[in-house]
């Protein structure tokens, strides 16, 4: 398993200190990655990435085993047609369907993501999130996705946070914990720093922006001001943490400047789905759609691109 | 469970290359001079080459004007005022500078590319920055025209006259609007001359005035060297010179028409003093930083060239500062990704180099950005120098290039008097997240822009300007028409 994000031997520092972070400031970094102009092999190789990083998501009350099923199928078989791209990083389901999940991908190197901690308010005792967190592991999860208690953050009791998420750690035995600040909810990007801060500290493997039921949710401004906390941390401990921007990336375009993003911030080990992912539902087919105009010149009906 | 170890390499992903189109660009292979409504051959019948500094290729002949030709234009630009500007309905003023404006505008993709071509800036700032403001110049003071009884309420406006303008080459066309708008707004009529390394945008807006039938003689536009500029400044019939340029030149103009009642509005050099403090927002300051110093290849005036931070601070800065250094794209200016573009001359170059060679001679640290040096045309990484005193030349000089100084400071006091102790004051910067800090500090500094949080800020409502030997006279918002003005 990849390293245990163990931050034992570093000082937690004061959350209340976390670096300040100014918007506008933000804003006008953003601005200067959404002109960069990615082109012909860049793009490419680009969207190709995109779909490799792709947690193809299905988080409905109404999801059936039958739906999860087709959706891992789909997972496997993004375009048949088109020899040669990836499959997607993995699948993300209730932890009512990782059993289905992990059948649905077996052998094909898909990981299967559960989100848990009665997500995705996460308003429950720590005592069933911890037995959500260690029903999903039992299942298979190969990740957990876990949401923090925003209402603790936003009364300041950073330590609950904290201990909660190290609490869920400890639970989720080889499985790489993904933590949701739900940052639409937190607002501002001080917190959202703060968050990330108190995230990865308490053994976080991946900072993750938001559940996708509360907008705004993956805005490029959040997500560069976890990028720029995760160099911090790595910067202050050695310790590599992912990324993954969930939420509102439905096209191309976005997706790829969020990679410009990785890129200019995190450098090029974080361009794997090892340490970035997109949690996205439409994403996919807007990125294939993409990849067979690049291809062949023209732009297809998305009738010819399966659902999933 | 048994899983991969997370082993996938770093992954190579570059920018392919996406250079702006040029093929809409029709240059011509000579340019004449613009005067009194027509293109005019110059009377020496001598041209000189404008040069594109990315690739040291020929763009075009320009027109060399000489004292004979200086005078045509101010006699054409007197005639035009005497008998048609200033007796014109001002609301009718106002209408052909907003068709300048929507010209400009229809044409700005073309403004945008002969931009980066002559003076070798990127095609994302000229694109995105200059022409876009240059436009809003125009469509600012166009507001004015009708309106300037409110602009100054109860005074009793007239304008002055003829207006010559020198104008640097820095911003080519955004110095060009800057001038140029709130002169006719307020009623004047001009000579203006573009820089003889970027003339070329100048002699598009002429083209651009042409189109719009401004009526002959109200704006004059002529290409040359510094003689010719001198002969503007010292032609008798001008009433007002407006100059962005150097300080020594500064100092020549002011001579010149010291005794001469000429009016004059000067903008001149800078040191500004880029000021993080400790409780900062990094990420943000390290931008401003950059923004500050190579934004334009720090071919600014205004340039945050003066780095001081608080030393409670200074080694995340710098790592940071370095960090992103190594992540600015230079190259060819043309292409969309690209950053830092070209230094505009050859000889500008060789005055950036000499003050690097300086700033190691004098024992500072240097640091450059990783990057690669395309094999034609002038460039220079990004440069910065720690190590460094209040008593280092390249301190105290002017470098007019991509080089920042970085100095430490402990104190609030001890930044506004290390700050101040410079013969400039055109602006400043304030980095802090407390907002008293900002209030005490802009209060303090002596420079005539102070940004706070945030820096290189540009708008046509707010006015520009220095102290000291930056200059004085005010450009943009009301304070740039009140220099055009007579108020009785």
């Amino acid at each position: 398993m990849n390293k245990k994000n163990g931050t034992a031997n570093h000082r937690i520092p004061d959350f209340s200190l976390s670096p300040r972070i100014d918007k506008v400031g933000v804003e006008e970094r953003v601005s200067r990655f959404q002109t960069r102009s990615i082109k012909t092999s860049a793009k490419l190789q680009g969207l190709k990435m995109v779909l490799n990083m792709i947690d193809l998501t299905t988080l409905e009350g109404k999801d059936t085993p039958g739906k999860v099923r087709q959706m891992c199928y789909k997972a496997q078989h993004l375009h048949d047609y088109h020899p040669g791209l990836p499959s997607v990083a993995a699948v993300c389901v209730y932890p009512t369907m990782v059993g289905v999940a992990k059948k649905g991908v077996e052998g094909s190197g898909v990981k299967v993501a559960s989100v848990s901690t009665a997500f995705p308010s996460g308003q429950a005792p720590l005592k069933i999130k911890l037995a959500d967190t260690k029903f999903a592991v039992s299942e298979g999860a190969d990740e957990i996705d876990m949401v923090i208690s925003r209402g603790k953050f936003l009364r300041g009791e950073y330590n609950y946070v904290f201990d909660e998420i190290a609490a869920i750690k400890e639970v989720c035995g080889d499985a790489r914990l993904k933590v949701i600040l739900e940052t639409g909810e937190l607002v501002t990007l001080d917190n959202v720093r703060r968050a990330s801060d108190i995230a990865m500290y308490a053994g976080a493997d991946f900072i993750k922006t938001s559940t996708g039921k509360i907008q705004p949710a993956a805005t490029m401004q959040v997500t560069y001001t976890m990028l720029e906390a995760i160099r911090d941390f790595m910067d202050e401990t050695g310790i590599k943490v992912g990324m993954k921007p969930a939420g509102g990336i439905s096209n191309s375009k976005l997706a790829l400047h969020n990679l410009v993003m990785v890129k200019e911030v995190l450098g090029g080990e974080w361009l794997n789905n090892d340490w970035f992912r997109f949690g996205a539902s439409s994403l996919a087919n807007d990125v294939l759609m993409q990849i067979m105009k690049a291809e062949t010149g023209n732009y297809q009906s998305s009738d010819y691109f399966s659902i999933d | 469970m048994a899983k991969k170890k997370n082993t996938q390499a770093a992954v190579e992903w570059d920018y392919s290359p996406s250079p702006e189109s040029t093929s809409h660009i029709e240059l011509k292979s000579k340019y004449d001079l613009y005067i009194d409504g027509k293109f005019v051959k110059p009377s020496s019948g001598k041209y000189f080459a404008s040069y594109n500094p990315a690739t040291e290729e020929k763009l075009a002949d320009v027109a060399y004007a000489n004292e004979k030709d200086v005078d045509k234009a101010v006699k054409a630009a007197r005639k035009a005022y005497t008998n048609v500007w200033s007796k014109m309905e001002a609301s009718e003023r106002a209408k052909y500078i907003f068709r300048i404006a929507r010209i400009m505008q229809e044409r700005s993709r073309e403004l945008a590319v002969v931009e980066t071509l002559d003076a070798g800036k990127t095609i994302r700032e000229s694109r995105d920055v200059d022409v876009p403001l240059a436009c809003n110049h125009f469509f600012y003071y166009a507001g004015w025209a009708d309106k300037l009884d409110y602009a100054f309420p109860n005074r009793k406006v007239e304008p002055l006259g003829v207006a010559g303008q020198i104008i640097p080459w820095n911003f080519p066309l955004l110095m060009a609007a800057w001038k140029i708008a709130p002169a006719l707004a307020a009623g004047n009529t001009v000579v203006i001359k573009p820089a003889e390394t970027t003339p070329l945008t100048a002699l598009i807006l002429a083209e651009i005035i042409h189109e719009a039938g401004l009526p002959p003689g109200v704006v004059n536009i002529i290409t040359g060297y510094g003689d010719t500029g001198a002969a503007i400044v010292n032609h008798d019939d001008v009433d007002k010179i407006a100059f962005t340029g150097s300080t020594a030149v500064g100092k020549i103009i002011q001579k010149a028409i010291a005794g001469t009642g000429k009016k004059a509005t000067l903008e001149l050099g800078g040191k500004s003093a880029n000021i993080i403090m400790d409780d900062a927002p990094i990420d943000q300051a390290v931008e401003g930083i950059i923004n500050g110093i190579f934004f334009n290849q720090g071919h600014v005036c205004c340039a945050g060239s003066r780095l001081f931070v608080q030393e409670a601070v200074v080694d995340i800065v710098v790592k940071k500062l370095k960090r992103r250094m190594d992540t600015l794209i230079l190259g060819d200016p043309l292409d969309k990704n690209t950053d830092i573009g070209a230094i505009n001359s050859k000889e500008q170059l060789a005055v950036i180099n000499k003050y690097i060679k300086i700033g190691i001679d004098e024992g500072a640290e240097m640091y450059q950005g990783k990057c690669v040096i395309p094999e034609k045309g002038y460039y220079c990484p990004p440069t910065i120098f720690t190590d460094v005193a209040q008593s280092s030349t390249i301190v105290q000089e002017e470098i007019f290039g991509p080089v920042l100084t970085i100095q430490t400071f402990r104190t609030v006091d001890e930044v506004i008097q290390k700050a101040n102790n410079t013969p400039y004051g055109l602006a400043a910067g304030v980095w802090t997240d407390k907002g008293s800090r900002i209030f005490n500090l802009t209060t303090k500094l002596r420079a005539g822009v102070i940004w706070a949080n945030t820096y290189n800020k540009f708008d046509p409502t707010s006015p520009f300007g220095g102290y000291k030997e930056s200059g004085f006279g005010r450009e943009g918002g009301l304070h740039g028409l009140s220099a055009y003005v007579k108020l009785k």
